[in-house]
């Protein structure tokens, strides 16, 4: 079980950034970038697990660590969320390129 | 074998350009990522996982789905010459990092992981040092601050909704007003609320 090595899966988390970051870089939808935010903060997540269980088994910092972002993270999406809709209400439309004015 | 899932699905994910296909695929990596936390046996984590990510923000992203647009509208095509420099962007990152993964020897400890959930609890609740009570207060705070910014959010653009675009702007321009009346009463209630049991336990 624990014979697979520390990077090989720091190698999935690297990925899974990376492709969060391509992902991020290419779409100009609002809602598509906001889960491309998700992607990398889950990618975030394993390294602080991974790192946890393999380095420093006797201690709980990764968890907590993790339970705090995986908190963060569903009051960032809400308060996207709820950000993105108002700017569909009155811009027709969640692109960025279209959401230069923040104010009106 | 669930790396090659959770990497699949969540290229599919940042790749198809039907917004409803790509929410359902983030879903699945979602999942992944809670397997793969299950076969490291962290089960605490895994469990939290589901519930938060695939029970609540994906939801949530497909309820803004459905409210922003039609879901079998594809997206515009992107340019050419943004997807190749930013997958050559992605590529260099990937590789520098990953290098500097490869080259760093690592010491795994032989020794196992033990956690249990009442040993969480009681770190997360501790106020001697390496007790984590003070990130607690300061999350619950921030939850209740979202909470509390996206129902003022919400609640700005007025409940009916105007047909046209330029009445729209000047209806939350009308509204703001109200929510921020609405807000002073609410908050003349909390405080007389107060002066009441204040003036009850005097």
């Amino acid at each position: 079980m624990s014979s697979v090595p520390l990077s090989h899966i720091l190698f999935v988390s690297t990925a899974l950034f990376f492709i969060g970051m391509y992902g991020l870089f290419t779409r100009r939808n609002m809602i598509t970038m906001l889960m491309a935010i998700e992607l990398i903060l889950n990618s975030v997540n394993i390294n602080f697990v991974v790192f946890n269980k393999y380095l420093y088994p006797d201690k709980l910092d990764g968890i907590f660590f993790v339970i705090f972002i995986i908190t963060i993270a569903a009051a960032e999406a809400a308060v996207a969320i709820a950000i993105i809709i108002n700017l569909y209400r009155s811009h027709r439309s969640i692109d960025v390129e279209n959401a230069t004015e923040m104010k009106w | 074998m669930i790396s090659a899932f959770i990497l699949g699905a969540g290229l599919l994910a940042m790749t198809t350009r039907k917004i409803f296909r790509s929410a359902i695929w983030l879903l699945f990596s979602l999942i992944g990522i809670a397997a793969l936390y299950f076969w490291l046996q962290v089960e605490f984590i895994a469990a939290v996982q589901i519930v938060v990510y695939v029970g609540g923000i994906v939801v949530l992203i497909i309820f803004s789905i459905f409210l922003t647009q039609q879901s079998d509208k594809e997206m515009p095509k992107q340019p050419l010459r943004r997807i190749i420099t930013s997958t050559l962007a992605i590529l260099f990152g990937f590789g520098l990092t990953f290098l500097q993964i490869w080259k760093y020897n690592f010491q795994p400890t032989t020794r196992s992981f033990d956690w249990t959930v009442s040993k969480i609890g009681s770190q997360m609740l501790n106020t001697a040092a390496g007790g984590y009570a003070l990130p607690f207060e300061v999350v619950s705070m921030l939850l209740l601050a979202a909470m509390v910014g996206c129902i003022v959010i919400a609640m700005k653009a007025g409940p009916q909704q105007p047909p046209s675009k330029h009445k729209e702007s000047e209806q939350s321009k009308k509204t703001i007003p109200q929510g921020f009346q609405f807000a002073e009463h609410e908050n003349e209630k909390i405080v007389s609320l107060q002066e009441k049991t204040g003036g009850t336990s005097q």
